[in-house]
Formats: C-alpha cells, sequence, structure tokens
C-alpha cells in the first residue's frame, strides 16, 4: 500500500506540473495576443523597463566585472601553461559573449527583476487591484502583464550585453593592466576569434530566449500566487528556482544547436 | 418585480464544487434607490457581490442587470458593462503605483480618448466631490485608511456609472470617516442618479442611508423591508444582527460533536 501511495503521489505532481505548464502557455499566448496596447502606449514599456532593466543595472555590471577578472586571473594562469598567455583576450570574451554573459546576466536578472515582478503582481492580486482592474473593464494581462513581458524581453538582451562588456572591461584590467600581458596582443586576439554571426548574434538569441523564460515565469508566478503573505512568498521563490533551472537547461540546449551543429 | 428595477436576481443558486453557498435568493434594485445587502460572516453576501459584478455564474437562476443577463455576455459584451459599472472593494485597492491623481484618472485614460486637460479637470471634479483635492499629488501610502476609501470612491465614480458597487466600505474605518463615506455614498448616488448596492455587515450606518435592506444568512434571503420596518421587526433574526446580540437564531457557540462535559472529561 505504501508503494501504491507514493506512485499516486508521483502520478499526482506530473499531473500537475503538465497541467501548470499547459495553463502558463496559454498565459503567454494571451499575453502575446493582448500586446497590442503595449506597443499602442510604449511609455508603460518604458516605465517598466526602467524597474526591471535599468534597476538591476549596477548587479549586472559590478558582477560582470567581477567575472571578468577572475576570468583573467584564471584564464592567465592556464594559458601561461601553454605558453600562449597572448590568447587570453579570446579566451575572456568567447566565454563571456557565447555563455557567462546571457546566463549569468539572466541568473541575475531572474533573482533581481523576476522575483520583484513576482512579489508586485502577487500583492496586487492580494490587495485586490487586479480584481479592480477587471471590473473597470480593464484587462489585467493587457495592462499589468503584457509591458512587464515586454519590458523584460527587450531588457535582457541589452543586460547580457552589458555584462559582457565590463566582463571585457574585467578582463582586461587584470590581465593587461595588473599581469602585464601585452595589450595589443590582447585586444587583436580577441577581435580576430569572436566571430559576429557565431558567436555574438548566438549570444543575443540565447539572452532573448532566456529573457522570455524569465519573464513568463515570473509574471506567471505572480498572477498565480494565492492571495496571501504566504502565498506571495512561495511564488516568488518558485520564481528564483523554477528561472534558475530553465535557463541552465535552454541554455544546453541552445547550445547544443549552435555550437555543435547538433 | 418592479418596472424599473435595474439589477433583478431571479431564483439564483450557487454553489462552491458540492457547497451551497446562495439558494433560491431573487432581489430587486430599483434605479436611483440605494439598497443594503447585509448579513453574518460567510453568510453569501460578497458571492451575490461577484455575481452581480459577473465574476461568478449562478448554478441556477439568473441575475440581470438593465435588462441584460450578465452572466450569458461574452467577454467584449461584460467589458462594455462593466464600464457602466463601478465598484469600490473593501479596502479601496487603490493601485499602489500611482498617485491619487493617477488612480481617479486611470479608467478615463483607458476608456476615452478625452484630452488631458479635461481629464485634469475632470479628476479634480471627482475628488473635490470626497473632499480630498488637495491630495492629488499624494501616494496611496500617504493616505489614511478613511482617505484611501474617498479616493477609491472618486475613482468609482470617475465614469459616472449607472451602477455602484460597495463591498464592505465602513470596515475598518473610524466614527468620522465611517459617517463621512456613509453619507458621501448617499449624496453621490443621489446627484448621479445612480443605483448603489452596499454589501456590508455594519447595520447601524447602513440603516441610515439606504433605501431597501436584505439580511441574507445560511444562503437564503431571511428577512427585508425599509430601514424603519427593519427597526422595528421582530424577526428573531434581525433582532439579534441590528442589536449585536450575542446568543440567537445565529448561536454563539460553533457545534461540536462532543458535550462540553464529555469534552472536558467529566463523567457521572
Amino acid at each position: 500500500m505504501p508503494l501504491i501511495k507514493s506512485v499516486r503521489g508521483v502520478g499526482h505532481r506530473v499531473v500537475d506540473s503538465v497541467w501548470r505548464l499547459g495553463v502558463a502557455s496559454r498565459f503567454l499566448a494571451l499575453t502575446l495576443m493582448q500586446s497590442g496596447m503595449s506597443f499602442r502606449r510604449f511609455q508603460l514599456i518604458v516605465k517598466e523597463m526602467f524597474s526591471s532593466g535599468v534597476m538591476s543595472l549596477i548587479i549586472i555590471g559590478v558582477a560582470g566585472l567581477f567575472v571578468g577578472m577572475v576570468l583573467g586571473l584564471q584564464g592567465y594562469e592556464t594559458l601561461k601553461r601553454y605558453g600562449s598567455e597572448s590568447a587570453l583576450g579570446s579566451l575572456v570574451a568567447l566565454s563571456l559573449v557565447r555563455e557567462l554573459g546571457p546566463v549569468l546576466a539572466a541568473l541575475l536578472f531572474a533573482s533581481r527583476a523576476g522575483s520583484a515582478m513576482t512579489a508586485e503582481i502577487g500583492l496586487m492580486k492580494a490587495t485586490e487591484q487586479v480584481a479592480a482592474m477587471e471590473m473597470m473593464a480593464v484587462s489585467p494581462i493587457a495592462r499589468v502583464v503584457a509591458p512587464r513581458f515586454w519590458a523584460g524581453v527587450i531588457s535582457m538582451p541589452l543586460l547580457a550585453a552589458i555584462f559582457s562588456a565590463m566582463g571585457v572591461f574585467g578582463g582586461y584590467v587584470v590581465g593587461v593592466v595588473m599581469i602585464g600581458v601585452d595589450e595589443g596582443s590582447f585586444w587583436s586576439q580577441m577581435q580576430a576569434s569572436v566571430d559576429f554571426r557565431e558567436d555574438i548574434i548566438n549570444g543575443v538569441i540565447k539572452s532573448f530566449v532566456f529573457g522570455v523564460a524569465v519573464t513568463v515565469i515570473a509574471l506567471f508566478e505572480g498572477f498565480d500566487a494565492p492571495p496571501t503573505a504566504e502565498g506571495v512568498s512561495g511564488a516568488t521563490t518558485r520564481t528564483v528556482v523554477e528561472s534558475s533551472l530553465a535557463i541552465l537547461m535552454l541554455d544546453f540546449i541552445l547550445t547544443a544547436f549552435m555550437f555543435r551543429g547538433v | 418585480m418592479s418596472e424599473q428595477a435595474l439589477v433583478e436576481i431571479r431564483d439564483v443558486n450557487f454553489s462552491y464544487d458540492q457547497r451551497p453557498v446562495l439558494n433560491g435568493i431573487n432581489m430587486s434594485f430599483g434605479k436611483g434607490k440605494v439598497i443594503a445587502v447585509m448579513g453574518g460572516s460567510g453568510c453569501g453576501k460578497t458571492t451575490l457581490f461577484r455575481l452581480i459584478g459577473g465574476a461568478l455564474r449562478p448554478t441556477r437562476g439568473e441575475v440581470r442587470i438593465d435588462g441584460k443577463v450578465i452572466h450569458d455576455l461574452d467577454d467584449k459584451g461584460l467589458y462594455e458593462m462593466r464600464r457602466k459599472m463601478g465598484v469600490l472593494f473593501q479596502f479601496g485597492a487603490l493601485f499602489t503605483d500611482m498617485s491619487v491623481f493617477d488612480n481617479v484618472a486611470f479608467q478615463m485614460r483607458e476608456h476615452t480618448d478625452l484630452p488631458e486637460e479635461i481629464i485634469h479637470d475632470l479628476v479634480m471634479m471627482k475628488l473635490h466631490a470626497v473632499g480630498l483635492r488637495g491630495t492629488h499629488q499624494l501616494m496611496p501610502a500617504e493616505l489614511s485608511g478613511g482617505m484611501a476609501r474617498r479616493v477609491a470612491l472618486a475613482r468609482t465614480i470617475a465614469l459616472d456609472p449607472m451602477l455602484i458597487l460597495y463591498d464592505e466600505p465602513f470596515a475598518g474605518l473610524d466614527p468620522i470617516s465611517l459617517s463621512v463615506v456613509g453619507q458621501l455614498i448617499r449624496k453621490l448616488n443621489d446627484a448621479l442618479g445612480t443605483t448603489s448596492v452596499v454589501v456590508t455587515h455594519d447595520v447601524q450606518e447602513s440603516l441610515k442611508i439606504v433605501d431597501y435592506v436584505y439580511f441574507i444568512s445560511d444562503g437564503v434571503i431571511r428577512a427585508e423591508g425599509t430601514p424603519d420596518e427593519i427597526r422595528a421587526s421582530s424577526d428573531p433574526f434581525v433582532h439579534q444582527f441590528v442589536h449585536g446580540e450575542m446568543d440567537g437564531p445565529l448561536p454563539f457557540h460553533y457545534p461540536a460533536a462532543a458535550t462540553y462535559a464529555q469534552d472536558m472529561g467529566v463523567t457521572d
């Protein structure tokens, strides 16, 4: 009997997860269908870009700088063994543009802006602001969700680019200024090895996909949160956990298609 | 049923899953009237409120507003109907990321193409009507509970609705704010020629301002009448409710499976 009970429990969780995935997909479809107003009144998106994008700039910039500095240090130590210190610029830039920039920026975005979006919408629901909007014949999906969705989707690639740029600068400071790698070879190797379409565009595509995933998860969890303090708190936690897992899983899939030609 | 009824509720039943909440409710709210729907907590008042707003669908019966069955309307029809309705939520439900001015202007900006100058004048008029013109630059967090309720009232009348629904408008207010909100409900209703439905359990304040009262208990209408009829009623339920008696048809003790003596372990 305990075996049947545990199998039933697993089955229940699987069915529940699939059901939630379906509801989230419908939520995304509704958001896309009701996005017209957001673009007609673009200031709504701009306002949300300030909250989610601009307000994330400091954490993204500082994190990018330190990640680049660590890459500079570790990369130099490894490359020195093979006498290839001049390739430090390539290593730092490729690591950041292809992987670390989009992935780490998305993880930070999920923690900083995603959790804030979930908490804000969850609290709007708990304080009947969403219900009030419905009763005023204004669709909360069109007025609250869609502008935040597009703000997140537009902000994410920009934040990833800033993360990578700050990382390259950090690598330069450590590699060239502090350790003494030749400045000319640092930049020229980087310029020669980073391909615009293969590396930069693929990185932008990745961060765009992560932006969609993180923002949809954050908005859906907020909209679906039980209207209680415990419900909003649980939804915020789920946003960070689910977004982080989604980013890492999507990164593997995208990398397999983009760089290994699967 | 009155020919002038704006809201007609006919034989409405509603259940959450298998739990019945409303059972055979019949009501009629005449145009220009202020009607109170009263009852204890959990009696089905808020469910009725949501049925009138079209947020729920009855399991049987129908809710007609201005001649239209609200739960048969499609999304577009429902939104068109809601544009003619105003709803005041229990704690105001002001948008916390907008100023007082923007809260009141919200529906005007969403539903009309009015220029900002006219919206400005209309918002100031609405805020003046509730005595809070001087707060237009404040954020909701800077208002007291009573002021927030009055700003929400100004937002509710922004588009001059034909029907205003009030969900517990007196909850949590000090005596002065409570009296102010009560009088505003009456005055605005008469000035706008609208119909107001006040869902509340505040008997004394409601009886001062309404034209007709429905009492709900256990999902059915237990009593109805004008405020004078209600005050003079000898019905035990109405008497207990109006006078706030501790025990009566609504018992003080929640039913227990065992007797008090058994629960205390006292045996003969």
